[in-house]
Order: structure tokens, then sequence, then C-alpha cells
């Protein structure tokens, strides 16, 4: 097996008492499709904050493509190609939602048709029309295509998307999925945090349960889906 | 093409400024234009911190505090000229400014603001007890007769004249650049800025050491100004409550914002001044502060932008 583009090893994340995330491994491929379920408060998003920095866990290391980057702040992360969407969307409010798109473009890229990127961009998640308009005024879909446009506009190699697709509808789900479709066509790597279990059923070809801060099942999408233990989990005895 | 009228503005209000001396011959225009500058240049470097950024700075007045003591400091030590003055109050300056920009690794929103509050007192009580620069009965400084100019007011007029066109050209090239841009989004979402690769903490070190350097400069011609600088004035709530209501009443997200806003209240203390005694000042200050927070909160400006366009059906 080739050299894993993101590896962590260990990592341990404790708030006062609460074990958020109890001393996690995992090993992402490059261009894997990797999906996480996993019930409220099982240590998703806390992972996801500790890989890209927004929380310092107590203990571990991650590794993204073979150099370790668990001293780095956030923003260095980012440089390296690491990408993200919020849970909740975090647009730049003030700003256009070009100029949203604008930030990662000036601190990712070195100068290169900054607009007509951002404009090309905006075109490939259905933006375009809204570019001039101030990012408060946008609609929920729009926010998480806003979102998920902002994580890619310095092409990350590896892209983790939390519940992006939360509180859409299906014509909306497939929207984002194809575009995250394409995303991975293209090499890059993604990792899907969702509860919306068709979607991510559709979308993985790998999949991990967490639950209290560990991975208890890891595979192939159906494999995982009739565990005993993830069934226990999800719907008691 | 924008920045050259700007250059062009920027240039023609620097020669009418350095004719005005020998045409006017009414010294109160000078008086009164030195405050009005020294507005701009309060008004435009807190709006780098606290409105680019949108960490509120209560801490004005010890930068203009600061600044005008480093001036003092700096004349009676060597006999500085007052170009150097104004370099060392912006040295100081900066550095208080840089040391309150780290603050803000650990507080934010309303402690910050709390914290910066404190260093006015902080200031001023190191001040009060530092007898050399006269501590709390003050000192009287007698400046040398200017070569260029007929008098010493239309001097330091001239001076804070080019403080306040390189103040709003830094503020103006700050907002346009990267940087502005990094600003504005950390001000709305500090996560989501760093995620996006915005080094956050090196924009804010940045925008404090800025800010608090053009501030502190603001305070340097005081001295020679006034002829008379004591801690209680200097350090007074009355120029923390300025910087930034000047801003918030011309508008925060734009350089032009808080020049509006300085040139706003200035002629409006000017006008109290002469009619009224001088204590309605203050209130006349919190009153269209308030106005302004209620009725138009993103300042005058805000009143003229465009408005969000009406959310479409999905």
């Amino acid at each position: 097996m080739s050299e894993p583009i993101l590896s962590v090893r260990g990592v341990t994340k404790r708030f006062d008492t609460l074990v958020a995330v109890d001393s996690v491994d995992l090993d992402v491929q490059r261009g894997e499709k990797l999906g996480i379920i996993g019930p409220n408060g099982s240590g998703k998003t806390t992972l996801i904050n500790c890989i890209t920095g927004v929380v310092r866990p107590e203990q571990g290391k991650i590794a993204f493509e073979g150099a370790d980057i668990s001293r780095l702040p956030t923003y260095q992360r980012a440089r390296r190609g690491i990408a993200r969407s919020f849970q909740i969307p975090r647009p730049f409010v003030g700003m256009s939602v070009l100029e949203n798109l604008l930030v990662p473009l000036d601190y990712l890229e070195s100068g290169t048709r900054e607009i007509t990127h951002a404009r090309n961009l905006l075109t490939s998640v259905g933006l375009e029309p809204r570019a001039e308009d101030p990012a408060e005024s946008l609609t929920h879909l729009e926010l998480r295509k806003l979102e998920l446009a902002r994580a890619l506009a310095a092409s990350p190699r590896l892209l983790i998307a939390d519940e992006v697709m939360a509180g859409l509808s299906e014509p909306e789900i497939d929207e984002v999925l194809k575009i995250l479709f394409a995303l991975n066509a293209r090499g890059v790597t993604v990792i899907m945090i969702e509860h919306i279990m068709h979607a991510i059923m559709r979308f993985s070809k790998r999949l991990l349960c967490m639950e209290t801060g560990r991975i208890i099942a890891d595979g192939a999408p159906q494999e995982v889906g009739t565990n005993p233990e993830v069934r226990r989990v999800y719907f008691g005895k | 093409m924008r920045n050259i009228a700007f250059l062009a503005g920027s240039l023609i209000v620097l020669v009418v400024g350095a004719l005005l001396p020998h045409a006017v011959s009414n010294a109160y225009v000078f008086y009164a234009g030195f405050v009005a500058l020294q507005y701009v240049v309060i008004s435009t470097g807190w709006n780098i911190l606290g409105g680019y950024a949108g960490y509120v700075n209560f801490g004005g007045g010890a930068f203009v505090g600061l600044g005008m003591y480093a001036a003092v400091f700096l004349f009676k030590a060597i006999g500085a000229p007052l170009a150097v003055q104004m370099l060392g109050a912006a040295i100081a300056g900066g550095v208080l400014g840089l040391g309150m920009g780290y603050l803000t690794l650990r507080i934010q929103g309303v402690f910050f603001s709390i914290a910066t509050l404190a260093l006015t007192i902080v200031l001023n009580t190191v001040i009060v007890n530092w007898s050399y620069v006269g501590g709390a009965r003050g000192v009287t400084v007698l400046a040398p007769q200017p070569t260029l100019f007929p008098s010493i007011v239309s001097y330091v007029f001239f001076a804070m004249l080019v403080l306040a066109v390189v103040s709003v050209a830094i503020a103006r090239w700050i907002e346009k650049s990267w940087i502005g841009r990094g600003l504005a989004a950390l001000r709305a979402d500090e996560q989501a800025a760093e995620c996006s690769g915005t080094p956050t903490l090196r924009l804010k070190l940045f925008a404090a050491t800025i800010s608090g350097a053009l501030i502190a400069s603001a305070g340097a011609p005081y001295p020679y100004y006034a002829s008379y600088v004591e801690p209680a004035s200097a350090f007074g709530l009355a120029i923390a409550l300025n910087a930034l209501a000047m801003p918030l009443i011309g508008g925060t997200r734009s350089w032009i914002g808080p020049l509006i806003g300085a040139l706003l209240l200035s002629s409006l203390e000017q006008a109290a001044t002469v009619t009224i005694p001088t204590e309605v000042n203050l209130l006349i200050v919190g009153l269209v502060l308030i106005g302004f927070v209620v009725a138009a909160p993103d300042g005058l400006l805000g009143l003229f932008e465009r408005k969000p366009a009406k959310v479409r059906a999905p």
C-alpha cells in the first residue's frame, strides 16, 4: 500500500473529564472516499477539529502527506492542502459571495488570476448569479454551496465535509453529491461526515463508525451498516 | 485609476495645507484645524484594529497620552525636533499596540475591550509617578520658533495634516489589499478564516501595531500645540470615547467612514465650544453616538450602502 495522505496516531482530546476523542488511529489513502458516521457527541467533529488544528489534542500525532503537522497552526495546515467545511455554515458576513472566495485565494493560491478562478468556482457550484450579493443574503442551500466553494477555492488535496447535506432536500443532496464526486474524480481525497445514511452509503467506498470517541467499525459501507455493534449504537439492542 | 485620484487628492491637500499658513492670518483656523486633523488620525488609526478587525479598543486615550509623553520625553532628553518626536511616539505606540495585539490571543470581544480600558489607567499611573516628565503637576513645553512657518500653531497644524494624509493612505491601502480582506474575514469568523489559510494572529498583531502607532503619533504634536501637558487630560476618557465614536458614526468598513466621522464630530465640538460651555461637548458626543448606534448601526456610510438583495426562492 502506498503512503497514506493522512495518518492519525493515538490522538486523544479531552474536554475536562469528557474524553471526546480517545486514542484514535486512522489512515486515509490518497483519493479515498471515506465516510464517518456515529451518533451525536461521538467525537466526529472533534476529530476533524484535531486534524485541522482548530483544537489541540493532548496526545497523538497527525501526519499529512508524510510530514508531521501536529504542531502546526490551522492556517498552515490549510496551506498544505487540508480544507474543511463547517457543520453550521460560517460565511464571512459583511463581504460579498465573491469576496468570500477571494479570502482563501489571497492566502493560499499564489496570485494567479484570482477573480477569474473565483468566478469559475462559483459557476461550478451554481452560485455565479449571486457573486455580488452579500453573504448574509444567501439561502440555506446557497450557504452550504458557498461553504463548499470556499473550501475548494485553494485546490485542497484533502477535503473534510462536515455534514454539508444536513437540512437539504433530496434534489439538493444530489446536487452536493455530484460536486463531491466530481471533485474526487479529480484526485481530491474526501472525508465526509454525515447523518444522512443513503447519501453517505452512496458516496463512500469506506465507512467508519465512531462512538464515545472511538472507532468501533471500519470497512466497506455494507459491512459497517450490518455490523452488530453499529446497529446497537444506533438502534439499541 | 482610483489610486491616481487618491494620490492627486492627497497632494492637493498637502500643498494647500503648506500654503495656508502664509495666506491666512487668523490663528483660530489652525487651532481648530489641528484638533480636526488630530481627530482624523485618531479615528483612522483606531479603525484599523477596531473597525477592520473588529477588536474594539477602549484604550485610545492611553495611546494618545503615550504619544504626548513620548514627545515630551524626547524633547526634554535630547531636544528632539517635532518629526523625531512623532516618530518616537509612533514607535512607542506600535510597541504598546503589539502588546495589546497579543492580548487577543486569550481574550476576545467585550473582555478585550475592558482590558484595553485598564491600559489607560496603568499608563496614567506610571506618568503620575514619573517626575522627569512632570508627574501629576504636568509639564510645560516651550517649542522653538519654526523656520518655515509663521507661528508654532501653523507648524503643528501642518505636521498633523501630513500625519492625517499618511494615516488615511495607510488605512486605505490596508483596506484594499489582501490584508484588509483577511482582517474582514477574521472579524466575521476567526476560526473559519484560519481554516481558509488566513494567519489570524499575525494579521491581528499587524493591525494592532499600526493602529497603536498611528493613534500615538497623533498625540505627539500636542505638547508643542498646547505648550502644557498633564496626565489627567492626556489620559482622559474623552479621547477614548471620541476614538471609537468617530468611526462608528462614519462607518467602520471603509477608510472614508472614520474620516467623515472625525470631521463631523470635530466640527460639532468646535461649534459647541464657541457657543456653549465645553463640558457639554462630551454630552453631545455621547448623544450623537447613541443616536447612531440606534438609528444607523453601520454609520453614515451604511445608510447609503446597497441593501442586501432579497432572498430568492430556492
